[in-house]
């Protein structure tokens, strides 16, 4: 994320590990992704569904030669736990964390999971600035410091755009260096919700759209995200829908590109069309 | 007050077991109040252990079953049976529980402390997590009332200004937002609120 550090827009993948311990899956994904963007997220068990842990996966994308930004909710680990595998991860040379609530166990597959919930994000970004201060949250010295880039989620299509703006400013006092935006297809709302935002690094999250029903699903039941009737209406009508999902894809890039410093995609499966996205949106070449 | 359910009968049957003489002991105050330890409830479990083929040697409401000076005047007398049915919360069975030697079957489950909204509705408002900060969130308890006992909330979950976790359950942190954007104070919402200094 050295390019986002030194304001240049950037381009961040997602790998969202499977239920399985077999990395080839992992490898798979990161073939398509490999030189098309700068930095690969590894979901924490994702929709609060068991997964192999994201910050072994963050190792597998390190040996691969992808820089990961590990992925960490307080969802499934108390305060000990988050710090200990920061420390850890740390050691293997992860150097991007981003720090999340995480969904709640009740949604996911192990619904009778004991909620932690210990620290929630921004105290959790507290937490890794005092270890890059060189102290655990009980002020006990570590040996040596730490140097981590936090990154904290933003949804700017949240119900009350007010406390957003609010809970960002203090994520950002926390200590979050860069953001992470929920999925945006209403582009006029983002720039909107970007004019209140101060300074901090945004990359905003894409994710292309395969069906019209895939994207009623979206605007449904998708806390923070609503799709543009024109955008549902392109893809009713489209004769290849996939095709059309790209293509929107490329267009919002392109559309939020002034007004953000990245974009972050989550192709959830589709990560063999990625390049052919950032060709679109003439983001086709990484240095 | 203490809310309580009562558990499937069948279980506090297997819990009893294979024993002969059996009390019934229920208390006077929250399990009372909900229905589960009342006199019309000790009444009608003793008359179903009886005929369960249990012979109930005691049925009564201790005042308060969780203050182990009541319990324990209410278990002079009783005798010796061969197990106690506690219709109570776990707190006055634990209590009945320190003064016999004998089997202890709760009859009820012990599910919060509550609110009472209307007769037999019950609200959970507070997590008694000994560090109440009540002050700071508009008098909507984060602990009790977000699933995620985020301090610094919202999350990103909320749909309709209702819980992800639990969609009938209100956001907590929508509630807080709309008490203190109606009394002008939504600024206070900037202030970042420290790690819980308890373990609840």
């Amino acid at each position: 994320m050295e390019k986002l550090r030194k304001g240049k827009f950037t381009v961040t993948g997602e790998v969202t590990p499977r239920k399985g311990a077999d990395p080839r899956q992992i490898l798979e994904v990161l073939s398509h992704l490999k030189g098309q963007v700068d930095a690969v997220n590894v979901t924490d068990n994702q929709r609060a569904c068991v997964k192999a842990s994201s910050l072994a996966v963050s190792k597998v994308l390190l040996d691969a030669g992808v820089e990961p930004v590990f992925q960490l909710t307080c969802r499934d680990r108390n305060r000990i736990g988050l710090q200990s595998d920061l420390l850890g991860a740390h050691m293997l040379g992860v150097r991007n964390v981003l720090a999340l609530s995480g969904d709640h166990p009740t949604i996911g597959d192990n619904p009778l999971a004991k909620p932690v919930y210990d620290l929630d994000s921004t105290q959790l970004i507290e937490a890794i600035s005092g270890l890059k201060r060189g102290e655990d949250m009980a002020g006990n010295k570590l040996d040596s410091n730490t140097e981590f880039f936090v990154g904290a989620a933003l949804s700017p299509g949240a119900e009350d755009t007010e406390v957003e703006l609010i809970k960002a400013r203090r994520k950002i006092e926390a200590g979050a260096q860069f953001f992470q935006t929920q999925v945006v297809y209403d582009v006029d709302g983002f720039i909107s919700f970007m004019k209140s935002m101060p300074k901090t690094p945004v990359l905003a999250g894409i994710v292309p759209l395969k069906s019209v029903k895939m994207a009623q699903f979206m605007d449904e039941k998708i806390p923070g995200v609503s799709v543009p009737k024109m955008l549902m209406d392109e893809l009713d009508h489209s004769k290849n829908p996939l095709e059309t999902g790209i293509n929107q894809a490329a267009e919002i890039i392109r559309s939020v590109k002034p007004h953000c410093s990245g974009v972050h995609i989550m192709a959830l499966g589709q990560e063999q069309h990625v390049k052919t996205i950032l060709e679109k949106a003439g983001l086709g070449y990484l240095d | 007050m203490i809310i309580t359910e009562k558990k499937p009968i069948k279980e506090v049957l297997e819990a009893i077991g294979k024993v002969k003489t059996v009390a019934v002991l229920g208390c006077g105050r929250c399990a009372t109040s909900c229905g589960t330890g009342g006199e019309a409830q000790v009444k009608e479990m003793a008359a179903l252990l009886e005929s369960e083929g249990y012979r109930v040697v005691h049925s009564s409401v201790v005042e308060a079953q969780c203050d182990e000076r009541l319990t324990r005047l209410a278990l002079r007398g009783i005798g010796e049976p061969d197990a106690y049915v506690s219709m109570s919360c776990g707190s006055g069975a634990s209590a009945l529980a320190q003064h016999t030697e004998k089997r202890v079957v709760p009859s009820n489950n012990t599910m919060f402390l509550g609110v009472v909204k209307r007769a037999g509705e019950y609200a959970q408002m507070c997590l008694m997590c000994g560090d109440c900060r009540l002050s700071e969130t508009a008098g909507v308890c984060v602990n009790a009332r977000c699933n995620k006992k985020l301090m610094n909330g919202p999350c990103g979950g909320s749909k309709d200004g209702k819980c992800e976790a639990d969609a009938r359950r209100d956001c907590a942190w929508a509630l807080i937002a709309e008490k203190y954007r109606k009394t002008g104070r939504i600024a206070d919402l900037s202030k970042r609120r420290k790690s819980k200094m308890v373990r609840k």
